[in-house]
């Protein structure tokens, strides 16, 4: 596994801070030049100096794009924590899938427009295409690691993460690969994040209180808090990792993703919920679990007025609401919302938790939402880290364009799998 | 400028694009970019753009093609600052 997130770059660092409740929102001076209404953000914190201490020169010298340089940092993490060597052979069997939101819409895309406009477009130089590419990321981490076996850039918002995963797992299922790096990241996204911004789904109450402006669940939400950064792991079958004696963090059961087909009450941002229950469910029964089994939802939960619903979903599609109802939560109250990186970097967070035997806690938990707390025993919403017995976490991300997708992971435990 | 300065300039141009384990102590005038020094062909245009910037000169596309070697590089950066001159 590795990570690039707002409150932490590397996952030592990235789950101590989320057990300790550690906030990566700041104040955006950027936002704030820029008139956004929202001027909250939350960026990783990776120098140049820690970008040239990582990878090679030439990328680390010619890299503007950060989604890219941060998706670069993830994979390498992942790669280095799988026990996978960095060498000149080409690896036939392993694939990739890294997937990203708005890679050409990074800040460094800034540069590249006026640089055209001006009539120079001959100073752009040979970089600029691979790094504004959709697959921008994942050819740039190929030429760290040297994959052979299918590569793959998926794109589908906020599920893009979570996708990434469960799309790996199908090629793995496949036949096609015996190991896959899975991933997905967001650059610093001025150029993203005012257009989310211009649709009035960002926070737009909390500029002088960055560390409060994501509350998911919350009975007053104003909207999301954009971020940026990456997540990536490295899945194989149990025979690979067994004969290669890989560090095994948690075993993914299964999972699925659907669309509401912006029909029946969904639409490009509002989910159809039958749709959303109908993921949930097919997760579950494709891992060959039980809904009672669920021990940990790390939940969507964005901090926007669509908890409500997202917390109705998971008492329909579970079957188990107040006592019954698994833990809650969701890092985004540390790291708002990181869009196509979202999945991935919570993803992250999921397994750490089932690995670690701890889970963290919600900020913000101060004001629930009293119809959520009507719903869910407001105990089942942690709101402080705790050692507890997890053996299975259910992950799930939303997305716009109607997208769903949930994937249920376990402890894993050898001789019991 | 004296030819072995500007020689010495390029080399901190083109290190960037050069693999790390390809040595730059004692680069030969006759080595070639691409061949030899294993620059990546598109990277060319890079270098290209860097030179235009640390010597304030303009590079045609048409010469481009003609910097093989370190040698050719210098005579055309030599003859282009002589122009500007």
């Amino acid at each position: 596994m590795g990570v690039v997130a707002p409150n932490g770059v590397g996952t030592e660092t990235y789950f101590s801070n989320l057990l300790n409740g550690v906030s990566g929102l700041k104040h955006s001076l950027e936002m704030e030049s820029l008139n956004l209404r929202c001027q909250v953000s939350g960026m990783p914190n990776v120098s140049q100096e820690y970008i040239e201490s990582k990878l090679p020169r030439l990328l680390a010298n010619s890299l503007g794009n950060r989604g890219i340089v941060y998706a670069c940092l993830a994979a390498l993490e992942a790669w280095e924590k799988a026990g996978l060597p960095i060498n000149d052979q080409l690896k036939e069997n392993i694939g990739m899938v890294f997937g990203s939101g708005a890679l050409g819409l990074d800040t460094s895309i800034g540069e590249i427009v006026s640089t055209i406009e001006s009539g120079n477009s001959r100073r752009l130089g040979s970089r600029k295409i691979p790094q504004s590419m959709n697959s921008g990321a994942a050819a740039h981490i190929n030429y760290l690691l040297g994959l052979g076996g299918p590569v793959l850039s998926n794109s589908s918002a906020c599920i893009t993460g979570s996708e990434a995963l469960l799309t790996g797992y199908d090629q793995i299922q496949l036949g096609k690969a015996d190991i896959m790096l899975c991933g997905s990241t967001e650059g610093d996204g001025r150029y993203i994040w005012a257009g989310f911004d211009a649709m009035r789904v960002l926070c737009s109450d909390s500029n002088e209180a960055p560390q409060t402006a994501s509350r998911p669940m919350s009975a007053n939400p104003t909207g999301f808090v954009p971020a940026s950064g990456a997540g990536a792991m490295v899945i194989e079958t149990l025979e690979s990792a067994i004969a290669r004696n890989a560090t095994i963090y948690a075993e993914v059961l299964g999972g699925h993703q659907n669309s509401g087909g912006l029909r029946n009450g969904g639409t490009m941002t509002a989910p159809n919920s039958a749709a959303v229950v109908g993921c949930i469910k097919a997760a579950i029964k494709k891992a060959g679990i039980d809904a009672s089994e669920i021990d940990l939802i790390n939940g969507h939960l964005t901090s926007t007025k669509g908890d409500v619903l997202e917390i109705q979903n998971w008492v329909n599609a579970l079957g188990r609401k107040g006592n019954d109802f698994p833990y809650i939560n969701t890092p985004k109250s540390m790291i708002g919302h990181c869009i196509a990186g979202a999945g991935s970097i919570e993803l992250n967070a999921s397994i750490l938790q089932l690995y670690n035997q701890q889970i963290h806690a919600n900020l913000n938990t101060e004001s629930l939402n009293p119809i959520i707390t009507d719903l869910v025993d407001s105990s089942k919403i942690v709101d402080q880290s705790k050692k507890v017995e997890l053996n299975t976490v259910i992950k799930a991300n939303f997305g716009f364009g109607d997208l769903n997708c949930a994937v249920v992971l376990r402890k894993f435990e050898h001789g019991k799998n | 400028m004296e030819k072995t300065e500007i020689k010495e300039k390029l080399i901190g141009i083109i290190k960037t694009y050069v693999p790390e384990e390809i040595s730059l102590d004692n680069v030969g005038d006759d080595q070639d970019l691409i061949n030899d020094l294993q620059i990546n062909s598109a990277h060319i245009v890079d270098i290209v753009l860097d030179i235009e910037d640390t010597f304030d000169i303009m590079i045609e596309d048409e010469v481009i093609g003609e910097m093989n070697t370190v040698q050719d590089s210098v005579n055309i950066i030599a003859s282009k600052v002589a122009e500007n001159a």
